[in-house]
């Protein structure tokens, strides 16, 4: 990995923090906290890390991602976008009625195998898809993106252990952990430490890295490949509203879109 | 006497069959493997078995993941598990995505018997029926297990397949079973039976009797729940005095719901319902329960007679 190319991926970041603000100013409402602190390790992965084929959405042999906190999903969007999966101007049609960009993702948009939005359950559908590769002998990877208010859900932890006792060392989970949920801080509501003890005694190679560091994400990618016969999670620890100073840690901007002038400011400080 | 049979038996060998042609179907179960027969294919097909141990709601989402990789999955718990527990994981995974996820769920209804009340899902139907594009499907008796079971790997999508616990007699001149389609099981114009389940045997042994009566009963099992034959249903409403439904759940949301929504839509007649009716279940043998519920023949006998008086 040359400098070159984590200079490369930075900017891709930046340019999908550009296009979420400009679809949920016009959307009018969304959840940008959640979608931005999540952009680095998720433009890294469509950009760098996935195998896959934005012409051919449903070739059998890609790598999967599900994005289990799919009320992020205008950050899946943009990346499906960018990556050519479907044109720049649905985007700007994200949650309008006949969109095929749904306020919660969904199988009409190109790129998205299995709806999510009813939190806890995206860690088991990627099991599942672990399990058809296991089954099938094929070596595509499953990555998961998980929210670190979603993992108060019990529905994870049985999906934890499974893959675990599945060995399924071909899923790799993130946990965007931005310390922010609906109602407050995440420590404050109900408190998940200590988070990386906990994926380990389930079982998992548990990873912790700076979730906005370009080489931090990409080793981690890296490392779990490495790893046989158990599944791995990168607990990244990010911030609330990354790349937008005035939504940074701001607990409202979890499921409030900006206004005309704050999305202005914002592209301002995105340039 | 009656072939008596197991519709799990019927179900865990249907399996192992079809699990021989078919390489792309998958099973899984939640630590009722030996209850819900999944056993028979885990025996078989041991790479293509996953027990998720007793966590219905990650196994309900791992089916849907699996399924949208091309894989048939079938997935076997109690059916109090597979639609309460993991309902939202059904709608939002399974329903929502509508991949080939086959749901069997097994010890449905009173007749689970002495397990009493929290094993005891007498709102199963309702639940499924409440989501969109959820087919389902209760079979009457041992052989229609079967029929069930292979129908369902051709049509894609959700399904749900409800089966009991006790051995049930098997209902002699049913005809062919085919997906979506009512069987009319015998002929009158006096009245209409329309029952599902283990229902469909007390509804033939309560229209034999009321025969001896000059009564004559048209005596429908309506073993698909959606998509419902309203064909049937109608020319019933149309040709007899009244309609009498049996099932083995709540009056709510199930097969009593199902018929009376499109009766009363289009061509209101009287009708009859014999359900559960704002209780829950308890302890005791099947035959005790349907009896204290109003499930048995004669109870449909004198529902017969009332909604014809």
């Amino acid at each position: 990995m040359v400098e070159k190319d984590i200079e490369q991926l930075e900017e891709k970041a930046k340019q999908i923090r550009r296009l979420i603000i400009m679809m949920l100013v016009k959307a009018g409402s969304g959840h940008p906290g959640g979608s931005l602190s999540a952009t680095d390790l998720i433009t890294a992965l469509y950009f760098h890390v996935l195998k896959h084929n934005p012409k051919d959405p449903k070739w059998p042999d890609r790598d999967r991602f599900h994005m289990s906190k799919g009320h992020c999903c205008p950050l899946w969007y943009a990346v499906l976008a960018e990556s050519g999966y479907f044109s720049f101007d649905e985007l700007w049609t994200l949650r309008q009625f006949g969109s095929i960009l749904q306020g919660h993702p969904d199988r009409r948009t190109p790129g998205v195998d299995v709806a999510s939005g009813s939190l806890g359950q995206g860690l088991s559908v990627s099991l599942g898809m672990s399990l058809a590769a296991k089954l099938d002998k094929k070596d595509y990877r499953v990555y998961c993106l998980l929210g670190d208010g979603e993992i108060q859900e019990g529905n994870v932890w049985e999906a934890a252990m499974a893959c675990a006792h599945f060995k399924s060392d071909n899923i790799c989970a993130m946990l965007d952990y931005n310390g922010f949920q609906i109602d407050g801080k995440v420590c404050e509501v109900m408190n998940l430490e200590p988070v990386a003890a906990k994926w380990k005694a389930f079982g998992w190679h548990t990873m912790e890295i700076d979730g906005h560091n370009m080489k931090e994400i990409l080793s981690a990618f890296d490392e779990a490949k490495k790893v046989k016969g158990k599944p791995s999670i990168v607990i990244a620890h990010t911030t609330k509203g990354k790349g937008v100073t005035f939504m940074e840690n701001v607990c409202d901007f979890h499921g409030r879109a900006p206004t005309k002038d704050e999305a202005e400011k914002a592209l301002k400080e995105l340039e | 006497m009656a072939e008596m049979l197991y519709q799990r038996d019927v179900y865990g060998k249907a399996l192992v069959e079809l699990g021989k042609k078919n390489k792309d179907i998958v099973v899984f179960d939640a630590d009722l493997s030996g209850s819900t027969r999944t056993s028979f294919f885990a025996k078989e097909f041991p790479e293509r078995f996953f027990n998720f141990g007793v966590a219905e709601q990650n196994m309900m989402a791992a089916a849907t993941g699996l399924a949208s990789c091309g894989k048939t999955v079938f997935v076997s718990t109690f059916a109090i598990f597979a639609a309460g527990r993991a309902w939202d994981q059904v709608r939002n995974s399974v329903a929502y995505s509508g991949y080939d996820v086959k749901i069997v769920a097994t010890h449905a209804g009173i007749s689970v018997g002495p397990d009493g009340a929290s094993h005891q899902a007498l709102e199963d139907i309702a639940l499924m029926r409440a989501i969109p594009k959820m087919n389902i499907i209760v079979p009457c008796d041992g052989p229609q297990t079967r029929e069930a079971v292979i129908a369902c790997i051709d049509i894609k999508g959700a399904f749900y397949i409800r089966l009991g616990r006790p051995k049930v007699p098997t209902v002699e001149n049913k005809g062919k079973f085919e997906f979506g389609k009512a069987q009319v099981i015998t002929k009158g114009d006096d009245a209409t039976i329309i029952a599902c389940g283990i229902m469909v045997n007390e509804a033939l042994a309560a229209a034999e009797n009321l025969a001896k009566n000059g009564i004559k009963v048209r005596v429908i099992n309506v073993h698909t729940i959606r998509p419902l034959d309203q064909d049937v249903i109608l020319k019933a409403a149309c040709e007899t005095r009244g309609i009498v439904i049996c099932e083995e759940h709540t009056v709510i949301g199930g097969l009593a719901s199902s018929v009376q929504e499109v009766v009363a839509e289009n061509n209101p007649v009287k009708v009859l319902c014999l359900g559960i009716k704002n209780r829950f279940g308890q302890s005791g043998s099947p035959s005790e329960l349907l009896k204290e519920y109003n499930l048995t023949s004669f109870d449909i006998e004198e529902a017969v007679k009332k909604v014809i008086s």
